[in-house]
């Protein structure tokens, strides 16, 4: 095990952390500030990519596709919030579950009938996709180092936000007291709408720059919509110091387990074995570490006030 | 458990047997079940022998989701991971099966242990690994509650879903076909009537089976620790024990119609252990009305009967599916009971 391939796979857990982390942090925002456990989070990733895909192959550049994708999603979140998600806030989770399950249903097939059942294509810009050399001699690709910097533009971007704007500060009221809030003159219809959005843009924001990693296709949305869940689990729901934390965590933990544990299986049994056996266990492995985090922790890393 | 306080819980419930004996609701019972069993038969006598599997299909996703009620419904406990233990029931079904067909050894350690293909056997180890894993899923996530309860039992349906898909031997991604059927002693499990009936009675005895259950002080207990749990524990009885036995319970019943559903098709897979899969047998359980005995089996046979009609129009059937859910969680909250029997009586 070289220290070059070490350093190459904890990027790429850095690059899924900080693209979960986008994906997370909408999802825990919105469970922060509304209480709606969004199981259609996924679905505003997957229009994200499908929008920046379609765009970009019309027009031919990448970045009017993602500033497309990204303003489609949020639309669409604001829109999804206005026709069905404000009626859920009142109601116990189980109706959420449910109602965003339907919405899963409703926009992967409506996608599906859209665009087809084929994959979208979605190629890196040219600028940014040459390679830099890392120290021990094998290179890695310019446009993972910037998920990687974008993540952490988000993360400072969201922090800056919460913490120092007016609508930062109706956020943090909102999470804490919403009859209050209300009481003081802020207008809670529009606050969530914009939050709703907020999350919805982000998550499309992620969708964008992954559809030119992987195929865009329908689905795409619902295994990191998992992952994203895990991670605001970890990190306690409601807190983005916690989706911060357990983003990193998830993506470094899954990465390294993927890569390291056929190789630890190994030392004791046949190779066959142990690339079997390894794969599977490092396929459940967050969700181990999810299990085990609650068992002791039953709220999470950084529980936020619920 | 202490006997005086007890007694005092099921003072309410013994109430019920005052009402009279035919109601709305049992009339609508009835009538639901015998349509069900009806409808094979008229398959059969008109010769279209496809519906008789669907009857069986319908029989065999009401027992899941009458599985799934008992912990959503009657002891409040919201699992998005039911799957596991419909996978589990499936994949038990399956490997029994594949090691009877080319007659190799399922366990040479510590004991030896062969296939076998006699269904009562599968059913019962069905029952026994699915009590086991739910004690194991139930003991942790039981700690939890509300949104991360929701989330835990996903993750480790998730974990068994991840195991199934990467683990060679049965299969993998690509699944474990079943190539002859399990045997029943006695009976030609291959005719498709005779199958419908022993998954028909199956769903019958789980239906027995909650509905005795709920009139027990158990059922008093489990409706109060979903009620208020401290004035369960104001009674003298510990909440979490209670729960625990229902979710291990309600994962039994999903577990035994896995090893019916595996059966059926002849195939099991990773499919079976999906969250989708779980996201059906919680809207099958809301479709019908949740938190009533009869609630599985309306819901069951509506969204069975959805995805037959609407899946031959069109294929993008699940977006109607989505639509019509959609409207029964924001506009008619008591499911298909609700519509048809009226509110639940103890609402």
């Amino acid at each position: 095990m070289t220290l070059s391939l070490l350093f190459e796979q904890l990027l790429n857990g850095l690059q899924l952390g900080t693209m979960l982390f986008l994906m997370a942090s909408g999802l825990t925002l919105v469970f922060g500030v509304m209480g709606l456990i969004n199981l259609a989070h996924g679905s505003f990733y997957m229009v994200g990519a499908f929008v920046t895909a379609w765009t970009a192959g019309m027009t031919g550049s990448f970045w009017v596709g993602l500033v497309a994708g990204v303003l489609a999603a949020a639309a669409t979140g604001a829109v999804v919030e206005f026709l069905v998600i404000r009626r859920l806030y009142r109601r116990d989770h189980l109706d959420q579950v449910l109602a965003t399950f339907a919405l899963i249903l409703i926009f992967s097939e409506g996608t599906r009938w859209l665009f087809g059942s084929s994959p979208l294509w979605l190629n890196v810009p040219e600028v940014l996709s040459g390679s830099v050399a890392l120290p021990g001699g094998s290179r890695y690709p310019v446009f993972r180092l910037v998920i990687i910097g974008v993540g952490v533009l988000v993360a400072v971007g969201l922090f800056l936000l919460i913490s120092r704007t007016r609508l930062g500060m109706r956020i943090r009221a909102g999470e804490s007291d919403r009859e209050m809030i209300g009481a003081l003159g802020v207008d809670i219809a529009k606050l969530y709408t914009v939050v709703f959005a907020l999350g919805a843009g982000l998550a499309g924001l992620a969708g964008s720059m992954i559809g030119a990693l992987q195929s865009v296709q329908v689905g795409m949305g619902e295994p990191v919509l998992i992952l994203a869940f895990v991670v605001i689990v970890i990190g306690g729901i409601g807190s983005i110091k916690g989706a911060l934390v357990g983003a990193l965590l998830v993506g470094v933990v899954d990465t390294l387990g993927r890569i390291f544990l056929p190789s630890l299986f190994k030392l004791f049994m046949t190779t066959a074995d142990a690339s079997g056996v390894g794969a599977a266990i490092a396929s459940m492995l967050i969700y181990v570490l999810m299990a085990l985090i609650l068992a002791f922790r039953p709220k999470g890393l950084f529980a936020a006030n619920d | 458990m202490p006997e005086p306080a007890m007694g005092a819980l099921a003072g309410p419930v013994s109430l019920s047997s005052a009402r009279p004996w035919l109601n709305r609701e049992r009339l609508i019972n009835g009538l639901l079940l015998m349509a069900l069993f009806a409808s094979p038969f008229i398959a059969q006598a008109v010769g279209e022998t496809y519906y008789i599997n669907l009857a069986s299909r319908i029989a065999i996703v009401a027992m899941a989701a009458v599985g799934l009620n008992l912990a959503i419904g009657y002891g409040g406990m919201i699992s998005f991971g039911h799957a596991a233990f419909f996978g589990l029931g499936g994949y038990v079904a399956g490997i029994s099966a594949f090691h009877a067909f080319d007659m190799s050894l399922l366990l040479s350690w510590p004991i030896t242990l062969g296939g076998s293909d006699f269904m009562p056997g599968i059913w019962l180890a069905a029952m026994v690994l699915c009590a086991l894993l739910a004690l194991v899923i139930g003991a942790i996530s039981l700690r939890t509650s509300g949104v991360y309860f929701i989330m835990i039992t996903l993750a480790f349906a998730q974990m068994l879903y991840y195991f199934a898909v990467s683990w060679p031997s049965y299969g993998g991604d690509d699944g474990l076909p079943i190539y002859l059927r399990n045997q029943f002693p006695g009976l030609n499990t291959n005719d498709p009537l005779t199958y419908f009936l022993i998954c028909f009675v199956a769903l019958g005895l789980s239906l027995a089976l909650c509905a005795r259950l709920m009139r027990s002080r158990f059922g008093a207990a489990l409706t109060m620790a979903r009620l208020n749990e401290t004035r369960l524990a104001t009674a003298g009885i510990s909440p979490f024990p209670i729960r625990l036995v229902a979710f291990v319970l309600s994962a039994v019943i999903t577990g035994v119609a896995g090893a019916l559903f595996a059966d059926l098709n002849g195939f099991v897979g990773p499919s079976m252990l999906s969250w989708h899969r779980s996201g059906e047998i919680m809207v099958i359980v809301i479709l019908g009305g949740v938190g009533r005995l009869y609630g599985p089996v309306a819901g069951a046979i509506l969204f069975v009967l959805m995805e037959t009609l609407l899946g031959g129009v069109t294929e993008y059937w699940m977006l109607f599916l989505g639509l019509v859910l959609l409207g029964v969680v924001l506009f008619a909250r008591g499911g298909l009971m609700g519509l048809l029997a009226g509110r639940a009586r103890h609402e």
